[in-house]
């Protein structure tokens, strides 16, 4: 659509802007301050300029957590993006199963960070729970509160219970705005099944498949209430990731500095990657809705 | 009959999600002495107790009527801000309009953990800590990007035309903006409004962390059902069940948008 010129757009978006001035940027701007001041409490600060930066940047901690964080999403996003393909080819495509089908789906989406960490909690439980009873009686020896590997494989099922269904809901979302004759096309040249995803269903799910690696990046690489109900971060340090070992360090141990640090460097990150699929995004929108125009 | 394949990848795959969720209401109907005494796989003394225990004492309600206080007061801050601001994006191009849209949605992506000491601090001094409105504020950090793409998602959909013959019919911007836009988009209203509820439900990082008696969420009054005789697993279950119910029952009406609004209005 032909949008206006029109600069007085501003006064509309004002209360947006003063809102998150309030809720983003106030915050963030302490933020910045601290990760430059050094304290001895008092409220008293002396400039520490780089000073915090440089010893996170050195520091093995946040290499080792940055590390299982990058390892963690990167596991999610390949079992979480390729399962969400598969269930959405086969989720009914009308009618009253397909409507049930997607409440059901969405349900695990709806339910509280902290009470799906509950539910896993008992759930893998070796003496009250389905999953840990169920293995154990297999021979398993399971016990994700005492075992890395264990509690690796816990938090990993988890997001992909959790989270599995919003990258089908996205592809599903893609596949119903394929036209019928797509496929009788597709039927009459007697493509094969392969050939009818590669050829047709996957470029028409590029621009979802897009927004769901970015979602599901983002959300991965911010998660901390499902794996700290769970896990609380162990045993040892094995399951902490990097929210999880910044609000260690910034409310448990009141290191503001160095936390501020890690926090503006975290968010760098993110901002980098997700900058980096919306350019790709947009771009995509916008080569789509001009091949319409140039038919 | 034959069965079908999708048939049979669509029950493996529904069962999968459901088992966690019913073992959870499996016991939160038990007592407790058969939660840790027997293995059961559905509960054999059918007990209400949990329940009654949650609804009876305020300590436990009253986390639900925390959450829900300030879950209703960012929903109706978010989707009255965003109404004007997603109305500018969707039919004015301004100076600086796609960089102010990027920045909106880096909100949605910055880490909560980042927020929680900041956002402490900030509503300490100002005298907000421990009150519904500091979390409902919180969580516009979030929410308020979401509902302006969700907003801007359906309001493209709207020709301009209809803007148009408006205006030359005499109607000024308010009027026509509540009497004529509004009704338009009253279903993207609605979306936008369930997925604010939603993800200002589902957050516990900020909201614990911005209170501590009054406001304190129900998702943190779960964390305390470690007592003096050990853990009482079947209160816990019962409060976890309770927190997922609100979110089954609208869901039915939004199935069709659910992808749009988890997809910040870009499908």
């Amino acid at each position: 659509m032909e949008k206006t010129q029109n600069n007085k757009a501003w006064f509309l978006v004002l209360p947006v802007l003063v809102i998150v001035a309030f809720s983003a940027v106030i915050p963030l701007m302490t933020v910045v301050n601290y990760s430059v001041n050094d304290t001895f409490g008092n409220n008293e600060f002396f400039w520490a300029g780089l000073e915090w930066f440089d010893e996170m940047v050195h520091s093995s901690r946040l290499h080792e957590a940055l590390g299982r964080q990058t390892l963690f999403s990167a596991i999610i996003l390949a079992i979480e993006v390729p399962l969400g393909i598969f269930v959405a080819l086969n989720m009914p495509k009308k009618g009253f199963w397909a409507s049930l089908v997607l409440v059901l789906m969405a349900l695990p989406l709806l339910i509280p960070f902290n009470v799906v960490g509950t539910i896993w909690q008992i759930f893998g439980r070796t003496d009250i729970g389905l999953l840990g009873r169920g293995l154990k009686a297999l021979g398993l020896d399971y016990n994700y509160t005492s075992d890395p590997l264990d509690a690796w494989i816990t938090v990993i099922v988890m997001d992909v219970w959790h989270w599995t269904s919003l990258v089908a809901l996205l592809c599903y979302a893609g596949l119903q705005s394929i036209p019928q004759a797509y496929y009788q096309a597709a039927r009459i040249d007697q493509a094969s099944r392969w050939a009818v995803f590669r050829y047709i269903e996957l470029p028409k799910m590029k621009g979802v498949l897009l927004i769901a690696v970015l979602l599901r990046f983002m959300d991965s690489f911010m998660i901390y209430t499902e794996p700290f109900v769970v896990t609380g971060g162990g045993p040892g340090n094995s399951t902490t990731f990097l929210s999880i070992d910044l609000v260690k360090m910034a409310v448990g141990q009141f290191d503001l500095g160095p936390a501020a640090a890690f926090s503006i460097m975290y968010f760098l990150v993110i901002l980098l990657v997700s900058w980096v699929f919306y350019t790709v995004m947009t771009n995509l929108d916008r080569s789509q809705t001009d091949i319409p125009e140039a038919m | 009959m034959r069965i079908k394949t999708p048939t049979v990848v669509m029950v493996l795959y529904l069962l999968f999600l459901m088992l966690p969720i019913y073992w959870l209401v499996n016991m939160s109907l038990k007592t407790n002495a058969e939660i840790t005494g027997t293995f059961s796989l559905y509960p054999h003394e059918l007990t209400l107790r949990n329940y009654r225990v949650i609804l009876t004492d305020p300590s436990w309600y009253m986390g639900y009527v925390n959450s829900i206080i300030y879950v209703v007061m960012n929903t109706v801050i978010s989707v009255a801000v965003a109404l004007p601001a997603a109305y500018a994006f969707s039919r004015y191009s301004f100076m600086g309009d796609k960089h102010l849209f990027f920045w909106l949605l880096t909100n949605r992506m910055s880490p909560p953990a980042v927020f929680a000491l900041p956002f402490f601090q900030l509503y300490s001094s100002v005298g907000l800590f421990d009150t519904h409105i500091a979390v409902a504020l919180a969580h516009c950090l979030f929410n308020v990007p979401l509902a302006v793409w969700i907003l801007e998602g359906f309001m493209r959909g709207v020709p301009k035309e209809i803007d148009e013959t408006a205006y030359i019919d005499g109607y000024s911007f308010p009027r026509f903006f509540v009497r004529i836009f509004m009704p338009l988009i009253a279903s993207g209203i609605g979306v936008a409004a369930f997925f604010c509820f939603m993800f200002s439900w589902v957050e516990l990082l900020l909201s614990r962390t911005l209170t501590s008696v009054n406001a304190k969420p129900i998702a943190a009054t779960m964390t305390r059902t470690v007592s003096a005789s050990g853990m009482d697993w079947g209160v816990l279950a019962a409060a976890g069940v309770l927190t997922i119910i609100p979110g089954a029952l609208v869901i039915w009406f939004v199935r069709n948008y659910i992808a749009k609004g988890f997809a910040l209005g870009r499908v």
